[in-house]
């Protein structure tokens, strides 16, 4: 084998990984990558009822009603409310008025059928989506609004 | 007093260092053994200084000193004393001032051991050392200094967060830094070599002991990460492809192509400017692990608020580093003549392949973790790219590795015999059909017997393999055993401890297979008294007991009795905590393992009528995550008391001396 060969030998290779790389980024693509939307945006957006998404917001004051292991809330970036379905154990910094990002999909009625509940692991800590989210409907507070 | 003395002692390893990053290059580039002998004492000066500043922090840890900030705003009078010590570099400042002191302590290491490098290579590897201690020595001086004062000093500090007092991620952060800062051993190893321009298989046989050190400790790191997140954030899982998970998993998977290339460079002398290239890249991906983690562009446990300049400056450290490094490359690399041909079907064929699977399986990780930034700031929208996408890419990536992982140790070098060796792994192949069969009938009730059977399949092929290669070494049934034994005894250490890492990722992919297609899972709402049924157990829920003090929390702990056909298996007490400073709560779950599989229970939320949400996990076969990952910990250090790769210990060829 000469030098050229194995030169050829090493494209090749690479190339094949590669192309099965790019070949399943493409095929992950679809299910693997979640859009992110604040309440408002739903408003302009029509989001098919299968496709996953994560919505951020603040939990609104007042929303919370348990109801056994299922859990009704209101996700509000305070200028648009999503009324929200999850079942499960809810995370513990999950509470009403502080940051929360959902995961999951709109049903047929607008309601948002939670799957994943996310609630940030630092207190002083707001998703930073959400904030953004917060600062683009004009009702930003601050890093800490509850502190 | 001591807070200034920290301080001061850390400008002083700034000086130090500046000078250890100049004269001996300039000593090195001009033969001049003085100036290059400037490297050794310099390194020893940084450890004495950089280590000051250290133990400086650590005492206002522990004596609680508010009048120091950093103490002020991450530790209490009441925490524990493990976690007043471990608090230090629970935080942003203290934390990068371990990875400073790691660095210099490594810088030290070489210049202990590396009495038989030659002089040169050794000055240069000190000086690049040098200029990344510079790099962080300026960044925690001007955008992080841990010493800074708070006047008045408040009565009490803010706590550290409850999530970080924990033992298991306690020592995560130092054996990840000892792993993220080993690999700048083998970077300033490549950077020296691409200023000497010359790679040969002494260079490869100095470089392999840190890379495998660093490796072992990056794996320990990991595994401790991962196993902490399975134990205490309360969602039966052990990995979540979150950026911070794969921003310390990025540069193993490159630091373990690293491992296999610079194999071929000393034994074969071929793959140089590959390997080199991987020492870069390994390094950079800790690099920009760093950057991730402490910049707060993800959203993670690790961001605490963050301060934009200091990702701006870990940025512009990380283009330095990667940009300057690739220019070095460019400019050298062609005059890196590879020496050895090889055939494709060769040991060298297989781990090149090893290589070039590891890379790729890297690149797709860093494109999944970046991709939500590069969206946002093309705003292409706000996007998170999570497990679904990474468990697509990665894993089928990973097939084709692992059944050549069993192949690739039995080919022979240049040349193998493919026919030959898959002849001779005649017991693997009957190994994967029973697995995969059994599998498959006992899979039966599940939903994935498909995948089930063939991840076992794959583990057991893997491991059959790697125990065939040791058998056939030591000529195990073919010789008397008096031979067997002999050989056994005079085997390399090396090859002990590459049979014990493949055997322990099998051990993994085990109990990756298991928790993927076994896990069973209940939540619901309980009352003191009910019992629910979960995968042939019987969970009680005896009652819930509040108010429950620990040392600085207070707690519902909820009481579980696990019985299976009416024997009581485990008593289990998972716990809401509510900790005092800072006021957050925790979940602690309660888990009995049987070391196959693992029960696992949290308490929730009560309904305010009795009852109370809880989540039962039936785990199957995760311990073996964590005990697999512990093998391969073990075979990185069997491997490294191989004598070969004592430190130091080889001398260039007296030919090669001659061209110097």
């Amino acid at each position: 084998m000469t030098r050229k060969q194995r030169r050829l030998y090493f494209v090749i290779l690479g190339m094949l990984a590669l192309g099965a790389a790019t070949a399943l980024v493409l095929t992950a693509v679809g299910d693997g990558m979640v859009y992110f939307y604040t309440p408002r945006d739903l408003r302009t957006r029509h989001i098919s009822p299968d496709r996953r998404v994560r919505i951020g917001g603040l939990v609104k004051q007042g929303s919370v009603v348990r109801d056994g292991k299922t859990v009704h809330f209101v996700i509000t970036d305070l200028t648009a409310d999503l009324k929200t379905t999850y079942t499960g154990v809810l995370p513990d910094l999950f509470r009403e008025g502080q940051g929360v990002v959902a995961e999951g999909k709109v049903d047929g009625n607008g309601v948002f059928q939670a799957s994943e509940v996310l609630a940030k692991h630092d207190e002083k800590y707001m998703p930073k989506d959400v904030a953004e989210a917060l600062k683009k409907s004009g009702h930003w507070q601050g890093e800490t609004p509850q502190k | 007093m001591i807070p200034e003395i920290g301080h001061f002692a850390l400008i002083l390893a700034l000086f130090v260092a500046l000078a250890q990053a100049i004269i001996p290059l300039v000593g090195a580039a001009r033969d001049d053994r003085p100036w290059m002998d400037v490297a050794r004492s310099a390194a020893f000066a940084q450890l004495l200084l950089v280590g000051l500043a250290f133990g400086a922090l650590v005492w206002v840890h522990v004596t609680s000193d508010f009048s120091v900030l950093n103490v002020a705003q991450n530790s209490h009078t009441d925490k524990p004393m493990l976690y007043k010590v471990t608090g230090v570099w629970g935080n942003h400042e203290g934390s990068m001032l371990l990875w400073v002191f790691i660095l210099a302590l490594y810088g030290a290491a070489l210049a202990l051991f590396g009495r038989n490098l030659p002089p040169a290579l050794r000055a240069r590897a000190l000086a690049v050392q040098a200029m990344i201690s510079v790099g962080f020595l300026v960044f925690i001086l001007f955008t992080s200094n841990p010493f800074a004062r708070l006047d008045p000093a408040p009565m009490n500090g803010n706590g550290l967060n409850p999530l970080l007092q924990d033992p298991g991620l306690a020592f995560h952060p130092p054996f990840l830094y000892l792993g993220y800062v080993g690999f700048s051993m083998a970077f300033s190893f490549a950077i020296a070599a691409l200023i000497e321009g010359r790679v040969d298989a002494a260079w490869a046989r100095w470089v392999r002991p840190w890379t495998l050190a660093a490796w072992s400790f990056l794996t320990l790191g990991i595994a401790m990460g991962s196993w902490w997140a399975y134990y205490t954030l309360g969602w039966g899982g052990w990995w979540y492809w979150d950026p911070t998970e794969n921003a310390s998993f990025m540069p193993w998977l490159a630091g373990t192509a690293l491992l296999h290339s610079a194999v071929v460079v000393e034994k074969r002398g071929t793959l140089k400017a590959w390997t080199i290239l991987l020492a870069i890249f390994a390094f950079s991906l800790s690099l920009l692990g760093t950057f991730i983690v402490r910049s707060g562009i993800v959203t993670s446990v690790h961001s605490f608020a963050s301060d934009p300049t200091r990702g701006v400056f870990i940025l512009g450290l990380l283009v330095l580093a990667v940009g300057g490094s690739l220019i070095l490359f460019a400019v050298r690399a062609p005059s890196l003549k590879g020496g050895g041909l090889f055939a494709p079907i060769s040991r060298e064929g297989s781990l090149l392949l090893n290589n070039v699977l590891m890379s790729t399986a890297c690149g797709t990780v860093l494109l999944g973790t970046l991709y939500p930034l590069f969206a946002d700031v093309l705003n292409l929208g706000k996007v998170s790219v999570g497990a679904p996408f990474f468990n697509a890419v990665f894993i089928p990536l990973m097939i084709p590795l692992i059944a050549t992982m069993a192949l690739g140790p039995m080919l022979s070098w240049k040349r193998g015999d493919l026919g030959g060796v898959l002849g001779r792994l005649k017991l693997a192949f009957v190994a994967v059909l029973v697995a995969g069969c059994v599998t498959w009938l006992l899979a039966g009730g599940s939903a994935k017997p498909l995948q089930a059977a063939g991840g076992i399949a794959l583990a057991a092929w893997l491991f059959i393999g790697t125990m065939v290669e040791w058998a056939e070494r030591v000529r195990l049934f073919r010789a008397p055993l008096a031979e067997v034994w002999r050989r056994a005894l005079h085997l390399p250490r090396a090859a002990y401890g590459m049979s014990l890492t493949h055997a322990g990722l099998a051990v993994v992919v085990v109990g990756i297979t298991g928790s993927a297609c076994w896990t069973s899972e209940k939540i619901t709402m309980m009352h003191p008294g009910e019992t629910v049924a979960l995968a042939g157990y019987q969970m009680t829920l005896n009652g819930v007991e509040d108010g429950v003090k620990g040392p600085n929390y207070t707690a519902a702990r909820a009481h579980f009795t696990a019985r299976r056909d009416g024997r009581v298996i485990a008593e289990m007490y998972p716990e809401k905590r509510l900790y005092t400073m800072p006021p957050r709560p925790t979940t602690d779950a309660a888990i009995h393992t049987n070391f196959i599989s693992d029960l696992y229970a949290v308490i929730g939320d009560p309904d305010g009528k009795g009852g109370y949400v809880v989540r039962l996990y039936h785990n199957t076969l995760v311990p073996w995550i964590f005990l697999g990952a512990v093998i391969m910990v073990l075979g990185g250090v069997v491997s490294l008391t191989d004598r070969r790769h004592r430190v130091g210990a080889p001398a260039r060829k007296a030919k090669s001396i001659a061209t110097v």
